[in-house]
């Protein structure tokens, strides 16, 4: 099977989130990586040095800039005339293109894939992961997003594909790309991140929430992320969710600091390696998951643990 | 103009659902069933837009069994003008509800479709963007502000890393995020006058569409359960335990 991946970037740096999709298509068949973008030269020669890449094909097209679905899924449906399977991180990136190209290649997308069983079946969480189903395709193309923390990150070096130039891009004239206000942060991303401090409703304002959290991650090196009452209540931005339609996480140590464990929110982080929780209400559900729970006030709790850590 | 908003019958939010033994599929007997908190999301962003002046009249759609004619009531309680029930006791996949969708905007001709971004059911997040495939118009999804402006709407989306402004030309398919809106609930006045909402009852035949399912669920399971570990007593008990997990 010849698989055509998903390559995720800015135009400057390939994202992380690819290395996990080229495991995945690995275990399909050989591995053409996609590059589309404008002025993406470099993403390419970042794609081609991953380890198991076998071509790099580069579209660079001023309307492809920004990834905009509509011009991208055209041309992604195009080349998989000759591909057999395309694959897209479950990112809000690949989340807005795979359907679309799907839908114009007339097969149903398999979304958020946790494992390949086979050619044609594959694994998937719902309901909120708790329920994994099993589900086989009878379509002849494939089109899958894949859960980045349910394969391992493919070798970011020691690939040597060949990259080819190609065309087929166009401005589908239906959208264009306004603007864009995306955080400049120091810190590890949310998903690629080996321990997470998250803060949920309890810390009560952004203010609370920067002096309460902020040193304990900085302390340990940390990624921040959030429950999503604490992300509507404005304490911190959007796209520090983490659940079911947030972020998806599994770092070394996850601590939830005032968040109770609603199944939304476990759904995004319950294959965390070592969940720690500090919450006031012994009886909080976030409880049942938890290798070490401690009931405290978090007020009191956290800046004493930031201090001895 | 007019706004088609497909609203889905689905587990409720706070039942905790249970799979089968047998591993068929998930119980839902007796389950409380609801309207996909997205769609409620979208349901407001509408009447919102007819509120503003922006829009005439919103038509909820939904593709389902004869008891998804409660969610689209509820529906027409909130705000919207009328409802269409597609009637089905078959499972539909994304891909068939997108073109039974296509075949309804053909008829009526809106200039926005607003669905929800995930149905929490099947976790799919699929059927908008495969709607606005099929009609070739733009697709404004995980919506966090919709700004309807003459002939095209700004939409600024949800994105990793933060967010994201494009602009569609009308008409367009917006699929909606949490941050969006709060739905209002339905006042007691609003569900009396919901009965009287016209409801138009169709089968997929009507459509012509072929939504024979593409994949087929072999197995339904639990996943691995997680075993609660312990509580520490104090703040030192906790920093001697992370140690010895290697936490920090
Ligand atoms: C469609 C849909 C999608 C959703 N998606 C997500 C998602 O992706 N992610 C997500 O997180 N949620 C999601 N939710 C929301 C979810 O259902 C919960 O409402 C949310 O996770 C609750 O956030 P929380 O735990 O911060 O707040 P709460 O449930 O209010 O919990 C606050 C906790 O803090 C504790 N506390 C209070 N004060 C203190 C203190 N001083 N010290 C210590 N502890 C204290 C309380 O005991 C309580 O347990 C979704 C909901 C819906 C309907
Ligand atoms: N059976 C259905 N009837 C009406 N709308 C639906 C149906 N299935 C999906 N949708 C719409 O598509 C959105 C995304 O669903 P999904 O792609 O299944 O995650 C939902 O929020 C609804 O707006």
């Amino acid at each position: 099977m010849k698989t055509l991946i998903w390559v995720e970037h800015d135009n400057a740096s390939m994202k992380d989130a690819t290395l996990a999709v080229v495991t995945a298509a690995a275990k399909l068949g050989e591995v053409h990586a996609l590059v589309a973008g404008s002025g993406c030269a470099s993403v390419a020669d970042q794609a081609a040095k991953v380890a198991g890449v076998a071509t790099v094909h580069m579209v660079d097209d001023a309307s492809l800039a920004n990834g905009l679905a509509e011009n991208v899924a055209p041309l992604v449906a195009g080349l998989m005339e000759s591909h057999d399977a395309f694959l897209a991180p479950a990112t809000t990136t690949g989340k807005n293109i795979a359907p679309r190209v799907a839908a114009l290649l007339d097969v149903m997308q398999i979304s958020d894939i946790l494992s390949v069983e086979s050619a044609d079946t594959f694994t998937r969480p719902i309901y909120a992961g708790n329920a994994i189903a099993t589900v086989k395709t009878s379509d002849s193309k494939l089109v899958i997003t894949v859960r980045g923390t349910a394969f391992d990150k493919a070798s970011p070096e020691g690939g040597s594909a060949s990259v080819e130039s190609i065309g087929g891009a166009s401005d589908a004239g239906v959208s264009t790309f306004v603007s864009e206000e995306i955080a400049k942060s120091e810190r590890p991303e949310l998903t690629s991140a080996k321990t997470i401090v998250s803060g949920g409703r309890a810390l009560g304002s952004s203010e609370k929430f920067e002096e309460v959290i902020t040193p304990l991650a900085d302390k340990l090196g940390a990624a921040i992320g959030a429950s999503r009452a604490a992300v509507d209540a404005g304490y911190v931005p959007n796209d520090y969710q983490v659940g079911q339609t947030g972020k998806i996480v599994a770092p070394e140590v996850y601590m939830a600091i005032g968040i109770s464990g609603a199944i939304q929110h476990l759904a995004g982080m319950k294959d965390s390696k070592v969940i720690v929780a500090i919450n006031k209400d012994e009886d909080a559900p976030i409880f049942q998951v938890a290798d070490i729970g401690l009931v405290a006030d978090l007020f009191d709790a956290v800046p004493e643990l930031t201090g001895k850590v | 103009m007019k706004i088609l908003v497909p609203v889905k019958r689905v587990i409720d939010y706070n039942v905790k659902p249970r799979v089968k033994s047998d591993g068929s599929g998930v119980d839902l007997a007796n389950v409380k069933m609801s309207m996909n908190p997205f769609d409620e999301i979208s349901v407001e962003e509408a009447i919102r837009l007819k509120e503003a002046g922006k829009a005439e009249e919103i038509i909820a759609v939904s593709v389902g069994p004869q008891k998804a004619q409660e969610t689209l009531r509820t529906a027409l309680a909130m705000g919207a003008d009328r409802a269409i029930l597609v009637n089905t006791d078959e499972e539909v996949e994304p891909l068939g509800v997108a073109k039974i969708l296509a075949k309804i905007v053909e008829e009526e001709a809106p200039q926005l479709v607003i669905c929800g971004k995930q149905a929490i059911d099947d976790d799919s997040n699929q059927t908008g963007q495969m709607l606005a495939a099929l009609l070739g118009w733009g697709q404004g999804t995980f919506a966090n502000t919709v700004d309807v402006d003459g002939g095209s709407v700004d939409v600024k989306r949800e994105i990793d890393g933060g967010l994201q402004t494009v602009k569609l030309n009308l008409p367009a398919v917006i699929t909606t995020d949490l941050r969006l809106n709060e739905p209002r609930y339905a006042s007691l006045p609003n569900i009396m006058k919901a009965k009287k909402k016209p409801m138009d009852e169709k089968s997929v035949a009507d459509y012509g569409v072929d939504i024979s399912p593409r994949l087929t669920t072999t197995n339904v399971s639990e996943p691995p359960v997680r075993q609660a570990g312990e509580k520490v007593a104090d703040v030192d008990a906790l920093v001697e335990k992370l140690k010895a997990v290697g936490a920090i």
